[in-house]
């Protein structure tokens, strides 16, 4: 198999939000985001801008 | 059920109440369709909407949240109605979408692994952001930083939370282009808020 690099391991983690992954390829972007700093931040990144969506679609804290 | 509690589900329509929470769904029309005009005419039909509804709640938030129910369903016809009109024009023109989405590649290196400058750093305490109005000035800008069709895309996607078949057959994409565009956009919207919020913040 092919290493995963990180537009790759981007790429998937946006995916993730959209289709469910195959077994492999969730193996692959654990591995990689194992090592990968800064595709792990990137991971998080995504889950802020999920919530970030969530507080705009309610109207803030109201 | 007494009439205290009858009279604590009535519809908070003070003026201050209605300002702050017009202010609220501006900010949120806005933001999906770029044209501020429009944004303040679907903002005022639910607001009236809204108004004319004898409806009761339970709590100060359950009417927020009702009143958004309502803007979104509005943006969603508007949208609906608005891409079948450009289907098949610009926003599917293939060198445009092209151009916006070769736009990011200059985040990575040859190999496909991060620019150092553009590697995600950590972001400290999101959480406390989102309390900032700054914070959505910023978010606000990164949104319009996007190319109109990624961004359109996103918020389709992310804030009227549309599943992506139905997003792919409003705009005559495929689910393949719409996942790449979700990409982008959330590289696009990434990128900007550590440049001009979360990296001023670490310092």
């Amino acid at each position: 198999m092919k290493m995963m690099n990180c537009k790759d391991a981007t790429r998937l983690m946006s995916e993730r939000y959209e289709r469910t992954l195959s077994l492999r390829e969730l193996l692959s972007l654990k591995v990689h985001t194992a090592m990968c700093k800064g595709c792990s931040n990137y991971g998080q990144h995504l889950d802020v801008l999920r919530l970030a969506a969530k507080r705009l679609r309610e109207g803030g804290e109201g | 059920m007494s009439n205290a509690s009858a009279q604590a589900g009535a519809p908070p329509w003070d003026d201050a109440s209605i300002a702050a929470i017009r202010r609220d769904m501006l900010r949120f029309a806005r933001m999906q369709l770029r044209d501020g005009g429009a944004a303040e005419d679907m903002v005022q039909e639910a607001l009236m909407a809204a108004m004319t509804s004898a409806k009761s709640f339970a709590g100060r938030s359950a009417f927020k949240t009702w009143m958004f129910a309502i803007l979104r369903n509005k943006i969603v016809d508007h949208i609906r109605a608005s891409s079948r009109e450009i289907c098949g024009s610009d926003l599917v023109g293939s060198s445009e979408m092209d151009a916006g989405l070769e736009a990011f590649d200059v985040l990575f290196k040859r190999g496909g692994h991060w620019n150092p400058d553009d590697r995600p750093s950590t972001w400290s305490d999101p959480e406390a952001a989102f309390e900032q109005d700054a914070f959505w000035a910023v978010f606000d800008i990164c949104m319009n930083n996007l190319p109109e069709h990624i961004a359109r895309v996103y918020t389709m996607r992310e804030l009227l939370e549309l599943e992506t078949a139905e997003i792919c057959a409003a705009l005559g994409i495929t689910s393949n282009n719409c996942f790449v565009i979700l990409h982008r956009a959330r590289l696009g919207l990434r990128v900007c808020l550590e440049n001009r919020w979360f990296r001023g913040e670490a310092r």
